[in-house]
């Protein structure tokens, strides 16, 4: 039962794509069927938070091959909460889908694509092994290539082309990486390497390429000084893609970098040094960066960079409250700014244009998507009683903790100014009259589907920022899990630091 | 035999990035190959993979063994780098029908257009897509 569990948030997404896949003549089959599988994947998904609630971290090795020659997979309190989370946006982000697509090609190869795109996330937030991790990350990059580019345009495949390049790059930074960490530690399992680590004598050479392996990681995370092809990128995809890629591909970098960090730096030390410096600048220059835009999913886009550089804060700070803040907030944001995505994207379609100046008069017309924008809007910059007040409040508190003055400083700034970005949205879009008259305002039909996904998630804020306490004690918890990994760490106990 | 292959990882490594870092699009796909072949190279010689012995051998008689690993990994690197080769390709194709001319330059320049107006559907219609 229990690896039947462990296995499962791979094999639903798969199963669905290969079945979607034979069925792709019937487009209602595929919609019905790439549905349910997201919502199995989503009772999965709680299922393991469930049982990771109680303590118990689900192990396996693939194949019955014992560590370190096997794959192993851990699914521990971190692991569970990204995929329930992650399967959450992808259930959303498919009723968009539905609710949307009128061509019904582009309709099927986006149901295709995101549960491929799920089986990478998935596998990604579940093995322990770092060549097996790479083949994930592969997994989930071919199926976000597709899905960038889905929909065609010149617009489309230009962003795309520049999406590719640089991410296979940093792909091919992973891969050297981990052969050199192969070469130089003897082991791509993550448990030896941390007992490796951890033991003070790493054979030279094992640093350098963890270091090569972080760089790669900040990539797709999106850090300063590497976050360029984001925000060059993310405007010009299908409004349900760029809203999965917002809420979810940034994400499975931090989480990668969490996780790596977390077990082979368990004290403070150089990486930790270097991620602070790059956190505060991320924080700062994205939402700088968000100040000059003028277009929704351009400024949503900078937006993801700075609010990355919270969660990467916490990572550096690396005290119990900082690790437990930085789960918090990559729970909150994941939810907040797919939902952003979502609604920008809806807001754009009805006013005909997503150029700020070309809006307007959403507030008069639609008072319900105006209220529903503002709480992920006031979410993200961290407005009491919604969700993004208490990740924002245990990271500043853990800063302030660690005598960190001027990170907590940064943090509260760029919290500043990430109101005054959304306050610009809210003015252009929603308060002042459409430009062309409010009969320019286009009646959007057959959106039942997307709007009960955006509601679900923005309920879903609320409740977080009103009943924080179990998740926070979900997060303390997560925190010194990452702290003490002893699932990773066991089976390598004996060979004490072999 | 382990400098040789260390100096030709390194040094298709940096042609690869030269050519990655040309205006030409073209060129920078390849560019991509060929730092992915050489980081394929660099994977299988950091894992002490000198090529003088079968990874297979008769039951019982490991000493006589190579390593694996190392070939396993890059088997998977190739085929995974071949595929995304060809989606890049394919790409690139398309691109070039609906744009002509291809350097990087014009592909950021592209993107970085304000947005179009928002039509019912979403999809952009391309000329060449018409005329299908």
């Amino acid at each position: 039962m229990n690896h039947a569990l462990l296995v499962a948030p791979i094999l639903v997404p798969l199963c669905s794509l290969l079945l979607a896949i034979i069925l792709r003549r019937h487009l209602l089959a595929v919609r019905v069927l790439s549905l349910s599988g997201a919502a199995l994947l989503v009772a999965v998904g709680l299922v393991l938070v469930w049982q990771a609630a109680q303590g118990v971290v689900l192990t396996g090795q693939v194949g019955d091959w014992q560590a370190p020659f096997g794959i192993s997979l851990v699914i521990d309190r971190l692991s569970a909460v990204m995929i329930a989370i992650s399967a959450v946006v992808a259930l959303v982000t498919l009723l968009y889908g539905v609710a949307k697509d009128s061509d019904s090609k582009v309709g099927r190869d986006f149901h295709i694509f995101i549960q491929g795109l799920l089986t990478g996330i998935c596998g990604a937030f579940i093995t322990a092994d770092i060549f097996n991790l790479y083949v994930w990350f592969e997994v989930l990059l071919i199926a976000s290539f597709a899905l960038m580019a889905l929909g065609g345009g010149s617009r489309r495949l230009a962003g795309s082309m520049t999406y590719v390049a640089l991410n296979l790059f940093a792909t091919l930074i992973f891969l050297l990486a981990a052969g050199l960490v192969y070469g130089a530690s003897g082991t791509l399992n993550m448990g030896e390497l941390a007992v490796i680590m951890r033991s003070g004598e790493a054979p030279p050479g094992v640093t350098p390429a963890l270091l090569l392996m972080l760089l790669s990681f900040a990539i797709k995370a999106a850090l300063f000084p590497v976050f360029g092809w984001l925000p060059a990128t993310y405007h010009v995809a299908l409004t349900a893609v760029s809203a999965m890629f917002a809420g979810l591909l940034t994400k499975v970098g931090v989480y990668a970098l969490i996780r790596m960090v977390t077990l082979l730096w368990p004290e403070y030390g150089l990486p930790h040094q270097l991620l602070l410096w790059v956190a505060c600048a991320t924080m700062l220059v994205g939402v700088l960066g968000a100040a000059a835009q003028t277009e929704v999913r351009r400024i949503l886009s900078f937006h993801i960079v700075s609010q990355v550089g919270y969660m990467i804060l916490g990572l550096a700070l690396a005290t119990p409250l900082a690790l437990a803040g930085a789960v918090f907030y990559l729970i909150h944001h994941i939810l907040v700014k797919a939902n952003l995505f979502f609604i920008g994207g809806l807001a754009a379609r009805i006013c005909g244009s997503e150029r700020l100046a070309d809006m307007g008069g959403l507030y008069k017309r639609m008072p319900w998507l105006a209220l529903l924008f503002a709480i992920p809007a006031l979410s993200l910059a961290g407005i009491p009683p919604l969700s993004g007040f208490w990740a924002k409040f245990l990271l500043v508190k853990a800063s302030l903790d660690a005598a960190a003055w001027w990170a907590a400083g940064i943090a509260l700034l760029t919290g500043v100014f990430t109101l005054l970005s959304m306050n610009k949205i809210w003015n252009e879009a929603f308060l002042k009259p459409h430009p062309q008259g409010e009969e320019a305002l286009q009646v959007v039909t057959g959106m039942r589907p997307a709007w009960l996904g955006m509601s679900a998630l923005a309920v879903m804020t609320v409740l977080i920022g009103l009943g924080a306490g179990p998740l926070i004690d979900y997060a303390v918890a997560a925190a010194a899990q990452l702290a003490d990994p002893q699932a990773y760490l066991q089976p390598f106990a004996s060979a004490g630091g072999a | 035999m382990e400098w040789l292959a260390a100096i030709t990882t390194g040094g298709l490594a940096g042609l690869g990035l030269w050519m990655l870092l040309d205006r030409n699009l073209k060129r920078v796909v390849l560019g991509v190959v060929v730092l992915g072949n050489a980081i394929n190279l660099g994977v299988l010689t950091a894992g002490r993979f000198f090529g003088e012995r079968p990874a297979f051998v008769e039951t019982g008689n490991t000493v006589e063994a190579a390593n694996p690993l190392p070939q396993a990994l890059v088997l998977t690197a190739i085929v995974i780098g071949f595929s995304l080769f060809i989606f890049a390709l394919a790409l690139l194709k398309r691109t070039r029908e609906l744009h002509g001319d291809k350097t990087t330059d014009s592909v950021s320049s592209i993107t970085e257009q304000p947005a179009p107006d928002w039509h019912d559907s979403e999809h952009e219609s391309d000329g060449a897509e018409a005329r299908r």
